[in-house]
């Protein structure tokens, strides 16, 4: 394999697991929480819809990135109340999430369709950009690639190094306990579910805004069931989680490249298609042998809602 | 919108009908409905329809009234929205994408008094009939200024689905390229979905990294000419002009053109002439051309393209002549015969010139 080709087959896988990065580490953080939120794949394509048209409006890539946390943010709101305070069933709420965010979005995208945007520039690091083969690729990237790093350093920090972590990962595994000592357990789960949303919602501006500057209806194509997989398959550790990211990523585009290499590879190109979902697959269940693995890294109270003893 | 619209429509012909008292009786508006398989858009496969739509409007005038409905999946909805038009006196409905024909086959049975027409099927009947238009005619010139403008020799292709309609665009495009340029080829990269931007754009990024400086696609997005402007390779648009996504990036692109063909398919009808027939149109009929030539384009490549244009036109040139080779090396068409339409629409391989593999259904 030549260099250059090396160089932007990781350029593109970077920015092919950067989306599922962002939005894996805000599912997370909810799930450590102990709430689990299935509705990912609608936040997402409201926080795309949404920075696209601020985006489209203001001439601003970055009002329209606020707008998509929002956006994203808003919605989880919306499904923070029902299965928070109104203690509805998680799984059900989080699928209804899910088909209302992508029907909405295309409602609301409608008089966006086909319009472009120009693109985001990216932002070259000066001198570590130079260093051979992975210069260009790792440090020649949009903002929210660095972004994304950022929140993986932030997000490890503050689960298993700050106080704060400490306790939203104590209302994920006891909150019974949690709340016996004093802490305030439905609003550290709102802020969670706040955070889930939020980061929901940029995942989905960085597909409208900066992936392929442009809006259309269905346009998250199933990323957001992906993020949440990939917490499974991390067994909720945040550097899991980015490994996964960059490894569908990497699948992704390494059978777009086989199919364009003229390879005399007797595939089908359905097949190859396939081949990120398979690698999902194969890996969940690799994982899924050791159940320990799982049961012991799966906050204890997901998915059950708790109601705090007055 | 295609409310407010009826309602400036029902309110202009309530005046039309206010100044001319006796013809307004004496002809009502003959209802015509369309089914699109997406939303309208600004560019693509259903924007083009809907520009013909509107050319037939213009065309007509108050003898017409149209209706249409977008974004009608190929499923039962699209016979739920056929019959809907059919039952509500629809003279004529057009069914715009290739799903649609088994739905149209079914209502036109029970409908014998309306008249159905479905783009890109093959089946026709008593008040039914077919058509489509010769993409791969445009395919074959996009191929001929990509082989004379080519550094690297290496030419992309986005592709949708291995479908005889989509290996036809591809091996145009290869033998146009060739034509003039023996070094060149074409390499292909299927998304496996008509409409998915990120891979499109993934695919057309790839291809850009493996060499290519000339792209195209057979998918519904703009994604591929956006790309290639991003990247400062060129393009050739599908379906519409991309030029406003890629102003120098689109070296030209093969366009549709319904609309003179929906106005003599209505005119027809409401005369009483119609006839059920398969209708396949290339640049001769007006129902493909090209957008305009990027300057980029250097003038001999310009003229070359004309010249062949005028052929296509007059009739005495066919893309697919003889001799035609597949990439095994098997010849599939002898030296100097044309290719018939039959052959033509079961295409179901790559001919030499296409690097990639042609994915198999063993």
């Amino acid at each position: 394999m030549d260099a250059s080709l090396f160089t932007s087959m990781l350029f593109a896988t970077v920015v092919a697991g950067t989306p599922l990065i962002i939005v894996a580490l805000g599912l997370l953080v909810n799930e450590k929480a102990g709430v689990l939120n299935l509705g990912a794949e609608g936040m997402m394509a409201m926080g795309a819809v949404a920075a696209f048209a601020v985006t489209h409006h203001s001439g601003s890539p970055w009002l329209g990135v606020l707008a998509g946390i929002l956006a994203g943010a808003a919605v989880s709101v919306l499904f923070g109340f029902l299965v928070l305070t109104l203690q509805a069933n998680q799984v059900a709420s989080g699928l209804a999430l899910a088909i209302f965010g992508v029907g909405l979005s295309a409602f609301i995208g409608k008089p966006y369709e086909s319009i472009a945007l120009p693109a985001v520039p990216a932002i070259r690091i000066p001198f570590i950009a130079d260093i051979p083969l992975i210069g260009e690729a790792l440090y020649n990237q949009q903002a929210l690639v660095y972004l994304s790093w950022a929140l993986f350093w932030s997000v490890v920090w503050f689960l298993y190094r700050s106080r704060a972590g400490l306790v939203l990962r104590a209302v994920g595994e006891s909150p019974a306990s949690a709340h016996a000592i004093g802490h305030p357990v439905l609003r550290i789960r709102y802020l969670a579910v706040l955070f889930g949303g939020a980061m929901a919602g940029l995942g989905g501006a960085f597909l409208s805004v900066f992936y392929t500057p442009m809006w259309v209806e269905g346009m998250v194509a199933g990323r957001g069931w992906i993020a949440l997989a990939l917490v499974v398959f991390a067994t909720w550790r945040p550097l899991r989680v980015m490994v996964g990211a960059y490894l569908f990523g990497g699948v992704m585009i390494t059978q777009l490249f086989i199919q364009g290499s003229g390879l005399q590879i007797d595939f089908p190109s359905q097949f190859l298609s396939s081949l990120p979902y398979w690698a999902t697959i194969v890996v969940l269940v690799a994982i899924s042998r050791n159940a320990n693995a799982i049961r012991l890294n799966s906050p204890i109270s997901l998915g059950k809602p708790y109601r705090p003893d007055a | 919108m295609s409310q407010r619209r009826q309602f400036l429509q029902s309110a202009a012909a309530l005046a039309v009908y206010a100044a001319l008292p006796s013809l307004a009786f004496a002809q009502e508006a003959a209802k015509i409905g369309f089914v699109y398989v997406s939303p309208i858009g600004d560019a693509g496969w259903t924007f083009q329809h809907d520009e013909g739509r509107k050319e037939l409007e213009k065309a007509l005038g108050n003898k017409i009234q149209t209706k249409y409905v977008e974004n009608v999946a190929e499923g039962a909805d699209a016979e739920r929205v056929i019959r809907e038009f059919a039952a509500s006196g629809h003279k004529v409905v057009f069914a715009t994408s290739f799903g649609y024909m088994n739905y149209v086959e079914r209502v036109a049975r029970q409908f014998p008094n309306v008249t159905f027409l479905h783009a890109t099927g093959y089946k026709s009947g008593k008040n039914f009939g077919n058509y489509n238009a010769r993409f791969y005619e445009g395919r074959y010139l996009n191929g001929v200024i990509a082989g004379k403008m080519t550094k690297s020799s290496v030419l992309g292709y986005v592709a949708a689905f291995p479908i005889p309609e989509v290996l036809q665009g591809i091996n145009a495009f290869t033998l146009g390229a060739k034509s003039v340029n023996p070094k060149a080829e074409v390499r292909v990269i299927w998304t496996n979905a008509w409409y998915d931007p990120g891979k499109e754009r993934e695919a057309a990024m790839t291809l850009i990294s493996q060499g290519a400086d000339m792209l195209t696609q057979h998918t519904d997005s703009t994604a591929v000419v956006q790309a290639a402007e991003e990247k400062g390779v060129y393009a050739f648009g599908y379906h519409s002009d991309m030029a406003k996504y890629g102003p120098k990036a689109q070296l030209t692109a093969t366009t549709h053109h319904w609309g003179a063909f929906y106005t003599k398919t209505v005119q027809d009808v409401l005369a009483g002439s119609w006839k059920p027939a398969s209708i396949w149109g290339g640049f001769k009929d007006g129902m493909i051309r090209l957008a305009p030539l990027n300057p980029a384009i250097p003038t001999d490549v310009k003229v070359l393209v004309s010249e062949l244009e005028g052929k296509l036109k007059a009739g005495s040139f066919h893309p697919f002549t003889g001799p035609v080779v597949d990439q095994s090396g098997k010849e599939r068409l002898a030296q100097g015969a044309v290719m018939d339409d039959l052959t033509l629409g079961k295409m179901d391989y790559f001919v030499q010139g296409v690097a990639s593999r042609l994915p198999t259904a063993r």
